[in-house]
């Protein structure tokens, strides 16, 4: 299979994240989108160290992972925390951090 | 070129000279009121064991040959930089020795006197405190080695000058005297530090031995600057036109200040520094002329200011700008004059010093008032006053045998054989020294009493008129013990050279016209002011007088052309440090706050758009990159 295939459908699924993450007000559904956004990344990774024959992009997405996985401990304490205290996982109602 | 011998014997105690003066100073100050007793003595002791030291030095001096008398000491190096180097090293050599004598001699008869004159002062601690500090500096200046330590010295006269003109600064005016003093000082010392400059540049040392022995490798231009600028230097030390407006305000100060300090020795460092400087005058001859011609000009200016005065320490600051004139003038003329201009420096310092004690002695008596059309008859209420400053007087009109005749005929002859004119000069401003001096003494001590009420005049404490009779002996001999029997014309000629020309008229002739002229003078302030009534309140009088009221316009012209316009030139800076420069920083303050202002509304706090600017950044970069790789 030609391994250019892989890297369109990585940036459809990156796109459909970016999409997602602008959209959506759900806090918990943007944070899925940003998972799917680095997925994309992983995947556009992996096909092109296929494409170049070597290891690194493979090695890059396993950091990709480790960094994912640490971001999705810490975001989702954070998401927690607004909505114990708001009783709501909108994105839209925490702006008083602003001018 | 002399010989320069290590300072030892006597000499070793160099630094003695300025150390003691400067150790009773520090103690003094700092010493609080615990010393408030015997403080005073001390300032006397210090300055005592100097004369005793420096009357020591000068025996030990004679019984050397006249090509041995420099003596060197070197303390240490002061500092260094590359090439560069200065030591605290000091000298003497026979122009240094009489102005030591003439400094710690005087100065102490000035201090003993001071004794009586401040009793009743209760700062009387910081007093001598002072002139002890003055002793120190201005024994530094004339013994420094280097020109860079002479300028410390120079300041150090400069400071004590300051201090003690303003020393009663509760006065307005004397507070005001002090700052003018020490202003009008600054500028002639910017001219001190900027020759010093020129000479570093040129000759690459600001010793003596090595400037002097090296300027015939500098060009004459290069000399003339040099000249020029320490010519400036010595107008503002020595109260010369057009620096001169100082020196009547400084009267403010205490009458023994004004003896010690701006009349026989702070005020001539200007003539010492022109005399030491000899070797580049000697050949930057357009600098010795205008020496010359600042010297007639103050000679003229300080003997009308002198006629015009009323008050009795003005007048005679008038006449002490007019015989530092003389000693200017006749340093400008050369290796003809130099030695006459010491001459008349060192009888000056003795006669003047007593005649301003003379006054203070009047003033003590008068309940310190100077106004001398409230004196009168004074000659049996104070009679060693009296005989002490008729003595004084006698003698700085040139009447023989007095001193002032022979150091002030010793100039007019100079002046004659470098030029008729200047000659002829010198003679009329001798004529006017005879009226003044003679107006002086008959508004004081003769003619009818004009008192005040409630005033009772008294002759002086024996610790002030001691001085008085000694300074007054010292009137009286000191010409002609330095002419015949100190022989100060080969003394100082291994210094400063000597030369002497034929001249046209033959001398008895010319002594005879200058007496005939100064007794004509005298005749007509004796008829003016001893056998006529002297109003107690100053008629309006002629132009000229009115001028010579107002220190002949001095101020004025320092105001119109120096005050005012540093007024404008301030104003407008000041004005645009306001709008142009804090216009800018403020505008460009504003700028920036305003543009933030309008900036910081893209900060709305909805995280959805901070990603979609993100994306958009991004989308960018990676736009860019594409049309990189592209092109």
């Amino acid at each position: 299979m030609n391994p250019s295939n892989y890297v369109i459908l990585s940036a459809l699924l990156f796109g459909i994240g970016t999409l997602g993450v602008l959209v959506r007000r759900n806090a918990i559904v943007v944070f899925m989108s940003v998972e799917l956004m680095l997925n994309a990344a992983n995947l556009a990774f992996v096909a092109f160290a296929r494409m170049n024959g070597n290891l690194d992009g493979q090695v890059v997405a396993f950091f990709v992972m480790v960094v994912a996985a640490a971001e999705v401990v810490v975001g989702l304490a954070i998401i927690v925390q607004i909505f114990r205290t708001r009783r709501s996982a909108s994105i839209d109602e925490p702006n008083l951090l602003k001018y | 070129m002399q010989e320069v011998m290590p300072a030892t014997g006597v000499f070793s105690l160099l630094w003695l000279l300025i150390a003691l003066p400067l150790v009773g100073s520090a103690i003094l100050l700092l010493g609080g009121r615990k010393l408030n007793k015997w403080g005073a003595y001390l300032g006397v002791f210090t300055v005592l064991i100097d004369a005793v030291i420096a009357i020591a030095m000068l025996i030990a001096m004679m019984g050397n040959s006249a090509e041995q008398r420099t003596f060197s000491q070197n303390q240490f190096s002061w500092m260094f930089a590359g090439n560069f180097k200065v030591d605290m090293a000091f000298q003497i050599d026979q122009l240094s020795m009489v102005f030591v004598l003439l400094i710690t001699i005087v100065g102490t008869l000035i201090h003993i006197y001071s004794l009586g004159y401040m009793s009743h002062d209760p700062d009387k601690r910081k007093f001598f405190g002072f002139l002890n500090l003055f002793i120190a500096a201005m024994l530094l200046l004339i013994l420094a080695n280097n020109y860079l330590l002479l300028y410390v010295g120079w300041e150090g006269v400069g400071l004590a000058s300051y201090l003690l003109i303003s020393f009663w600064q509760i006065k307005p005016s004397a507070a005001a005297a002090g700052k003018k003093a020490f202003i009008i000082n600054r500028v002639g010392d910017v001219g001190l530090g900027l020759a010093i400059m020129v000479m570093f540049v040129t000759f690459g040392s600001v010793g003596f031995q090595d400037v002097f022995g090296a300027t015939s490798q500098a060009s004459e231009g290069t000399l003339t600057a040099i000249g020029l600028l320490l010519l400036l230097a010595a107008c503002g030390k020595s109260a010369q036109f057009p620096l001169q407006a100082w020196l009547l305000d400084a009267m403010e100060g205490p009458t023994p200040v004004s003896a010690l300090i701006h009349a026989a020795t702070m005020v001539t460092a200007g003539v010492y520094l022109i005399a030491r400087s000899h070797a580049i005058f000697d050949i930057a001859t357009t600098a010795a002329t205008a020496v010359v011609v600042v010297g007639v000009i103050t000679m003229f200016m300080g003997a009308v200011i002198g006629s015009a005065k009323d008050d009795i320490k003005k007048s005679l600051a008038g006449s002490t700008m007019s015989q530092i004139g003389y000693m200017v003038l006749a340093a400008g003329l050369g290796p003809i004059g130099y030695v006459f201009a010491i001459f008349h420096l060192l009888t000056h310092g003795v006669f003047k010093a007593g005649l301003f004690l003379g006054a203070g002695s009047v003033m003590h008596g008068m309940n310190d008032n100077v106004n001398m059309r409230r004196y009168g008859a004074l000659r049996t209420a104070m009679y060693v006053t009296y005989a002490t400053f008729i003595i004084g007087t006698l003698s700085i009109m040139g009447i023989p045998p007095f001193s002032g005749f022979w150091s002030k005929d010793s100039i007019i002859h100079a002046a004659f054989e470098s030029n008729t004119l200047v000659g002829v000069l010198t003679i009329i401003a001798a004529a006017i020294t005879g009226f003044y001096m003679t107006r002086m003494a008959a508004m004081t001590f003769y003619g009818k009493a004009r008192w005040e009420d409630n005033v009772h005049p008294h002759e002086s404490p024996k610790v002030m008129t001691i001085p008085l009779i000694i300074l007054a002996i010292g009137s009286t001999f000191l010409g002609m013990g330095l002419l015949f029997w100190g022989n100060i014309e080969t003394w100082l000629e291994p210094v400063v050279g000597i030369q002497k020309e034929e001249i046209a008229i033959p001398e008895g002739l010319l002594m005879a016209i200058t007496l005939v002229l100064v007794l004509a003078g005298a005749a007509y302030g004796w008829i003016q002011y001893a056998r006529r009534e002297v109003p107690t309140v100053a008629p309006r009088g002629t132009w000229l007088t009115r001028a010579a009221r107002q220190d002949l316009y001095g101020d004025v012209i320092n105001d119109t052309l120096v005050v005012q316009p540093s007024f404008w030139v301030s104003r407008f800076l000041v004005w645009f440090d306001g709008s142009w420069i804090d216009g800018l920083v403020n505008g460009s303050a504003a700028f920036f706050g305003g543009l933030s202002g309008r900036l910081r509304h893209y900060q709305t706090g909805f995280i959805r758009s901070y990603a979609l600017s993100m994306v958009g950044g991004a989308v960018l970069v990676v736009l860019a990159l594409v049309l990189v790789r592209l092109s």
